[in-house]
């Protein structure tokens, strides 16, 4: 099939970008997105052009490294799907497809698609660690977690930090990144010791990146590719709140 | 903080306020619970406005509106607190409002809402009518500005005739619609405020905060029936303007 892809092309990040419209042809339906780029950007090569500059590692969904917002989406249409994992038999022929790159003041464009989230990196360097001492691996079973506990932190802890939260909230807020980060230690007894710590300055340097503020819209967690439900943004306010009143350092 | 001891304050108290006062969930915390007061009194002044229906001659809401006055000092201490949780609702939206903006500098070529409802997208257009509204109403009943006629209905004995006030007012079709209108918006506003309330205090999570949501918008739609009620009750002639 035959696609016309608009694509944001920006040449770095100081320059001023705009929408190009692309010709996307002899797409197979069995390519993934970023496949589908990869042979566009070859067309691109052959002419002389620069190709599409856009972010991706693994392509199989676990590493958080691919973007884009399609068509208006984080990742795409398709739900609980990263954008490497898109394929194209989701599109008809003849269909324009808008490609634009995660916008937030704290995910500044590099290049075309390119963001720099390493944001994220610091809000987690900030707290989002549990500190051990290396030693001895202690004995299997020598901690008791229950089942529940170890669900929801299991839950949280799926979030691959690709930042498509803060691409679809309307306030370009990192609530749901910053709650899954938060809750994944919360739920079990490693994570007590740091818990008001960490939750005091994961948020600290959340609003320091220049996130907004959450809204409660949950768009967040309807463009998860990892489905993190909004119950950690709860969570997260609920921890925070309680660190507050607690107010140790 | 190094010198809270020379001020006697428990050390860590301005960091506490700090934190509240600078950390965009501390602001939330400011929305949340500013808003709860509000909803709070919004539930309080419907059950009172409903007692224009109670008896024949306004007889009730005369008889309430005399009470409130006749707590005197207590009148003012709750109208004091409902105008700082009015005014800490309307700065702490600016703060966030500001931060939000200026977090996403460049928007998007096609923007789709894919869960958020419209009452969700819309909370600052309708927050700020109902402000608008707000001081209108407060203008027009309480200051008696924008309709003085109506507001200066009195009783023979020389207190303030309340019924009359309310059925003169609202015989105007033009006013009438205006609170009509201005009661939907401040439904739409509480059918995501209130859930929006539970989940900025983080006092729920699922499955209870589906309840929230649910409960919140059932509460803004008894609200706009018990409010919308009375001009629209007045304009159908179920309540009649009164001779003294």
């Amino acid at each position: 099939m035959n696609l016309t892809l608009k694509v944001w092309r920006q040449k770095n990040a100081h320059a001023t970008g705009a929408l190009q419209s692309i010709a996307a042809p002899d797409v197979s339906p069995d390519m993934s997105f970023l496949e589908m780029l990869d042979v566009v950007n070859e067309r691109l090569i052959g002419q002389g052009e620069e190709p599409i500059a856009f972010d991706h590692d693994c392509r199989e969904g676990i590493c958080g490294a691919c973007s884009l917002v399609i068509d208006g989406v984080p990742h795409g249409p398709e739900r609980g799907t990263t954008t490497c994992q898109l394929h194209m038999r989701h599109y008809q022929d003849g269909a324009v497809v808008t490609v634009e790159p995660f916008r937030a003041a704290a995910f500044p464009v590099l290049r075309d698609l390119v963001v720099d989230r390493g944001a994220f990196d610091r809000i987690q360097a900030a707290g989002g660690f549990v500190s051990v001492r290396t030693g001895g691996a202690p004995d299997a079973n020598a901690l008791p977690i229950a089942k529940s506990a170890a669900d929801l932190a299991m839950d949280a802890a799926s979030c691959i930090g690709c930042g498509a939260c803060v691409a679809a909230c309307k306030n370009a807020a990192a609530m749901l990144f910053v709650g899954a980060k938060v809750s994944q230690f919360a739920h079990l007894p490693q994570g007590q010791p740091e818990r008001d710590r960490r939750v005091l300055q994961m948020v600290a340097q959340m609003d320091r990146e220049g996130f907004g503020a959450c809204t409660n819209l949950y768009e967040c967690e309807a463009v998860c590719p990892k489905e993190i439900a909004v119950r950690v943004i709860a969570e997260l306010n609920r921890d925070y709140r309680g660190a507050l009143l607690r107010n140790e350092d | 903080m190094e010198d809270a001891g020379v001020r006697g304050q428990h050390p860590g108290m301005a960091r506490t306020v700090g934190r509240v006062l600078q950390s965009s969930l501390g602001l939330k915390f400011v929305m949340a619970l500013s808003g709860a007061g509000l909803v709070g009194f919004v539930v309080g002044h419907l059950v009172g406005n409903l007692l224009v229906f109670k008896g024949s001659n306004g007889d009730a809401i005369n008889a309430y509106a005399q009470g409130l006055k006749d707590l005197g000092a207590g009148l003012w201490v709750m109208r004091g607190g409902v105008l700082a949780c009015a005014v800490a609702h309307v700065a702490a939206a600016g703060l966030l409002t500001r931060r939000s903006r200026a977090a996403r500098p460049q928007g998007y070529a096609i923007d789709k809402a894919i869960a958020a409802t419209y009452a969700a997208r819309t909370m600052r257009v309708s927050g700020v009518l109902v402000l608008l509204y707000v001081i209108y109403h407060l203008v027009h009943f309480t200051f008696g500005g924008a309709d003085p006629a109506a507001f200066h209905q009195m009783l023979p004995d020389g207190r303030h005739d309340v019924y009359n006030m309310v059925v003169v007012g609202f015989q105007h079709p033009l006013v009438a619609g205006v609170y009509l209108v201005a009661q939907v918006l401040l439904g739409v506003h509480l059918s995501h405020g209130i859930q929006s309330a539970f989940q900025s205090l983080g006092l729920v999570t699922e499955p209870y905060r589906r309840l929230t949501q649910w409960g919140g918008r059932a509460l803004a739609a008894v609200l706009v029936v018990g409010f919308v009620a009375i001009p629209l009750a007045v304009q159908l002639g179920v309540l009649l303007p009164i001779q003294r």
